[in-house]
């Protein structure tokens, strides 16, 4: 797997550690750290479709 | 002689050398912090109903330091970037933010450990307790910023977010009257022991990651003129291996500050 391949395995990570932690922050009673951290989940979204975007010609291998 | 496969893929495994060997590496590293991992669950569920400490981690500063090394996640990607269409200013200039993302980390990290290592449990012999940082001592007093807890509500230092009702203060106490003192460092109990070990591993994979991303920052740019090809791959693998240590942040931080 190339670096490209595993930026994208972390960036699906990182989306996911984002929601997580809005659920986390929901639950335990801090909603300002929720909407942060949804906002984050969505940010990290978006850039990884653009950088999909900008590196079309690089391999996943 | 010349090494084969340096920069092209060796034909039956698809791979440069140095790519399969980050791999072999990062495999044996999976197996590392797995079985870290593993030890943090057995600990975990091992301990006693009420005794496992909650909110005794900045969630603060563990999201800003996930946030910085999520950053510089991206800067080294980008160096990458910069190689491949071979633009040095700019790979040095991602590069270069790589190694501040990085050395932020670790300062954030060292004020981490500096909290916990003056944050003191004091047993005294009436059989309360104070917990606080340490503001100052002596031969004959210890002064701490916190509380003190009645002997019976012991549970109460587990749950740092129920001491929250009662006031902080600062503590003049008596040596002759202290029982035992304890600061909250590896030895202290499960959790710290875990904690240290955990974050402090990662911390000095971080740390061999700056020395080498700092050699291909500095020194290591000669390759950039003499083998264009064989950088760009190890611009790669250093990024591989980047990406494994926060992805192993991305896992300790949920575990550790927000359990």
């Amino acid at each position: 797997m190339s670096l490209k391949g595993f930026h994208l395995v972390f960036v699906t990570l990182l989306t996911t550690l984002s929601l997580s932690c809005a659920a986390w922050a929901f639950d335990a009673g801090h909603p300002g750290f929720g909407v942060a951290g949804i906002a984050t989940g969505v940010l990290v979204v978006v850039y990884g479709v653009y950088f999909l975007r900008k590196l079309k010609n690089v391999s996943f291998l | 002689m010349e090494i084969p496969y340096t920069t092209t893929a060796r034909p039956d495994t698809g791979l440069y050398n140095a790519k399969l060997g980050i791999w072999l590496f990062l495999a044996s590293e999976v197996m590392l912090f797995g079985g870290l991992f593993s030890a943090y669950v057995l600990l975990r569920v091992g301990a006693p109903e009420g005794f496992w400490p909650h909110g005794w981690l900045s969630v603060t500063l563990g999201t800003v330091n996930t946030l910085i090394l999520a950053l510089s996640a991206i800067t080294t990607l980008l160096a990458w970037v910069a190689c491949k269409v071979g633009d040095f200013r700019k790979f040095k200039m991602f590069h270069a933010f790589t190694l501040l993302l990085a050395l932020t980390f670790l300062c954030v990290k060292s004020y981490e450990y500096h909290d916990k290592w003056i944050h003191y449990e004091i047993h005294l012999k009436d059989g309360r307790i104070a917990d606080g940082h340490l503001e100052e001592q002596d031969d004959q007093t210890v002064t701490i910023l916190g509380r003190i807890i009645p002997g019976d509500q012991e549970q109460l230092l587990y749950d740092l977010r129920s001491q929250k009702n009662i006031p902080k203060d600062e503590i003049k106490l008596d040596r002759s009257n202290i029982l035992k003192m304890e600061n909250y460092g590896p030895r202290h109990n499960t959790f710290t022991a875990i904690y240290f070990t955990m974050t402090g591993l990662h911390a000095l994979h971080i740390l061999g990651g700056c020395v080498v991303i700092g050699f291909l920052w500095g020194p290591g740019t000669r390759m950039w003129k003499t083998d264009h090809e064989r950088f760009t791959n190890r611009i790669e693998i250093s990024g591989l291996f980047w990406h494994f240590v926060d992805l192993v942040w991305i896992f300790l931080f949920p575990v550790l500050y927000l359990t």
